[in-house]
């Protein structure tokens, strides 16, 4: 508890400052990291707008895990297949009607954006249901299974050529196989901006932008509106789920995490909340896994490995499960260090040094250490193979955070399960009838009424 | 069907709030003389029965004790009555409807709480919090009252409301001072005392108490009975499980004795305590 209860105390502003401080310090990493790399502005911008991007999109899907793990106490390992399934269906509703000769192989409803958008987070929630239907009855082990089984399901399916494509509605739809799927729709800025009529308000601010980034701006712009378009939506997804979590919902589902046959006991329809919570945090992981995959032009099945399950699993650890602040902290610090990191890392590597030869196999990497206790070699073959590593150093990060640090940067904080302040009502007089170093029937000594705790009871800390 | 049974939580808060334990406890009128009926109850885990055909009645506004040595079947009695556990076959009526088969949420709706053997606290969660939560029927609950923002007012409203019952239920159990620490930081005898209090806070007509008395000191034992027989003359009906022969003796009016799955005798304490078949089964011999 010591090191957190340090580190907060230390920072002026607590958690806030916390998050202020870590974000700071991220950006002004890569910054310096660009500047190392010899970037210019327009370099440095689009760094920027990446690094945004996928804290967002971390920050996002570790929030909505965070619902489920650090509140409810599901285990769900099957996050890539509920953002497979939010992304496949927006796609199928909003990409434009199949006219032969295109360049898109299939089709789709050519619905508008938004309306896409809703469908895929809704096509989550009803998989997120089907899926909890017969495994929440059963103890948390059992959920992860099916939740991962899930996941794989969904991406073969998608695999499959069966849903290669189909007919809907009499024109030519579908999934596009193993070969993708052409996002062909109008870019999500431009839907947003044209929907609010500011589109030509926009195009005006890219064209006055050209007196920092000369030539073709628009790029650039539209990767920061887009990472500040993805921080909003963190703040929405911050803002639902601390009113979910600081309500009687809320507390409902802290008692299931702690005891459900408790909470049952007491009255509340268990399965009830389980479910609510399961889906509602399922369409906020097809909505994360919407917005991370639109602007890329392309999806493909195989793009929804197992593995981002476990990306979101490492920054939600990092945060601290049952945290929503720990869980925005978790998703910056994985986006920024263990995510895009290596590959920064990496570059910078080969900027300062360009002339490196590295060895090209294992063999000749560690042969030399063997033979003439040379070690540059296997470091450079480090280096080089420093994305491969990533999983690897993604795998030691969560091994020594699970022993030195379970309960994350941010873990274990005192998140109130209510709507208001639990202290005593100001109405209310305190207890009656002269505590004052009274001996407690339950066996502790009350010194002061209020600060008293529990001197005599408390077993552990 | 009581009309106590399903009282809507805010208007209890403006119940008598002079008097400690008419603030929370909104009144029980059970129209029935006996609340809990249980016929011919059975259950059987692979070829053990456990519970093999017992049938008894709790009559309102007593303390009726539940006895017998171990393996008699007490606690299986209890998760068949409570919804923990489906009975083979038998019948549990409660307050004149039938509720076998029920889900224990379902159940302590209707007005019958249980606490647990080995108390069972939200160690993670403070004491307040534990709390909190008991009260039935709050607005709160439902996702969208909680989220959407004008209606959340109205849930924070009724917080207020429970929180000050809440808070006299503290002051009454004489746990206010450890309100704001994690129930799993306290001791045994606190855990006791915080399972009771949260489950009065449900609004029971009827408490089922399983061992309350397990692991409690002298002192601390005293004052739960104390507060049990103040509870009980205000009208709720108890159902105790109990190891401690003279606690059962002393206090219940009316004892049941279990034995292999079936009801041995009842009656009165004195009735029991002349019992041949009652001390045979406790003796080991054979009945």
């Amino acid at each position: 508890m010591s090191v957190r209860d340090d580190i907060a105390a230390r920072i002026p502003g607590g958690d806030a400052g916390l998050i202020v401080l870590i974000l700071a310090s991220a950006y002004l990493l890569y910054i310096l990291a660009g500047i190392g790399l010899g970037y210019d502005l327009r370099g440095q911008l689009n760094s920027i707008a990446t690094l945004t991007f996928y804290i967002g999109i971390f920050a996002m899907l570790s929030l909505a895990l965070n619902l489920h793990w650090g509140y409810t106490g599901l285990f769900n390992i099957g996050i890539v297949g509920f953002m497979a399934v939010g992304v496949y269906v927006m796609a199928l509703v909003s990409k434009p009607v199949f006219v032969a000769g295109g360049a898109a192989q299939v089709g789709g409803l050519g619905l508008p954006l938004w309306v896409g958008i809703i469908a895929g987070m809704l096509a989550a929630a009803i998989l997120g249901l089907v899926v909890a239907l017969p495994a929440l009855r059963l103890r948390a082990d059992y959920l992860a299974i099916v939740t991962i089984a899930m996941s794989e399901i969904v991406r073969f399916s998608f695999l499959s050529g069966n849903l290669q494509e189909f007919n809907l509605f009499g024109t030519k739809v579908g999934f596009g196989g193993g070969s993708g799927l052409i996002l062909d729709f109008v870019p999500p800025l431009e839907a947003l901006f044209r929907s609010v009529g500011l589109w030509g308000v926009y195009l005006g601010f890219v064209e006055a932008f050209q007196a920092i980034v000369p030539r073709n701006p628009k790029p650039v712009v539209d990767g920061l509106i887009y990472g500040a378009l993805l921080l909003g939506f963190v703040a929405v997804y911050f803002w639902l789920l601390k009113r979910t979590g600081e309500s009687p919902f809320g507390r409902v589902l802290k008692a299931i995490r702690e005891d459900e046959d408790v909470a049952n006991a007491l009255g509340k329809n268990t399965d009830g909340f389980k479910i609510k919570s399961f889906m509602l945090g399922c369409a906020l992981m097809g909505l994360a896994g919407i917005l991370w995959l639109m602007p890329q032009g392309a999806v493909t099945p195989n793009f929804f490995r197992p593995r981002v399950t476990f990306f979101v699993w490492i920054a939600l650890i990092i945060g601290g499960a049952g945290s929503n602040t720990g869980s925005v902290l978790g998703g910056a610090v994985f986006a920024a260090v263990l995510y895009q990191g290596p590959r920064y890392f990496q570059n910078l590597v080969g900027t300062v040094f360009p002339n490196l030869d590295s060895p090209s196999g294992f063999g000749q990497a560690i042969s030399p250490l063997i033979s003439q206790f040379d070690p540059v070699p296997l470091l450079l073959y480090t280096v080089d193979s420093i994305r491969q590593l990533q999983l690897v150093v993604m795998g030691l990060v969560l091994i020594w955070l699970m022993h030195n640090r379970p309960e994350g940067l941010l873990g274990h904080r005192k998140e109130t399960a209510s709507v208001i302040s639990l202290d005593r009502p100001k109405s209310m007089t305190a207890a009656d009838g002269g505590t004052d170093g009274e001996v407690r029937t339950d066996g502790g000594v009350t010194e002061d009424d209020s600060t008293a705790a529990v001197e005599g009871g408390a077993s552990d800390e | 069907m009581s009309d106590a049974a399903n009282p809507p939580v805010d208007d209890v808060a403006n119940e008598g709030n002079d008097d400690a334990l008419g603030a929370f406890a909104s009144g029980v009128e059970t129209t029935e003389q006996f609340p809990l009926q249980v016929e011919g109850l059975r259950k059987s885990f692979g070829g053990i029965t456990a519970v093999d055909g017992a049938s008894f009645e709790v009559e309102a506004g007593t303390l009726t004790g539940l006895i017998g040595p171990n393996g008699a079947g007490k606690s299986t009695t209890f998760n068949l009555i409570t919804g923990m556990l489906k009975p083979d076959s038998g019948t549990v009526t409660f307050n004149g409807e039938d509720i076998t088969g029920l889900e224990p949420h379902e159940i302590a709706n209707r007005g019958m709480v249980r606490t647990f053997q080995i108390a069972r606290e939200l160690s993670d969660m403070t004491v307040l919090e534990n709390m909190m939560l008991a009260p039935k029927q709050q607005r709160g609950e439902k996702l969208w009252r909680s989220v959407a923002p004008v209606v959340r007012d109205d849930v924070r409203e009724q917080e207020e409301e429970l929180l000050e019952r809440v808070w006299e239920v503290l002051d009454f159990f004489d746990i206010d001072h450890i309100a704001h620490e994690y129930a799993g930081n306290l001791s045994g005898g606190q855990r006791k005392l915080l399972e009771m209090a949260r489950a009065l806070l449900t609004d029971p007509d009827m408490l089922l108490l399983d061992e309350p008395f397990a692991g409690v000191n002298p002192t601390l034992e005293k004052k739960l009975l104390t507060h049990i027989h103040e509870l009980r003359e205000q009208g709720y009906t108890f159902l105790l499980v109990e190891h401690d022969m003279d606690l059962i003796m002393n206090n219940c009016e009316h004892v049941i004795v279990l034995h292999q799955g079936k009801v041995l005798t009842e009656g009165t304490p004195d009735d029991i305590r002349s019992n041949e078949d009652v001390i045979e089964a406790y003796l080991g011999g054979n009945v």
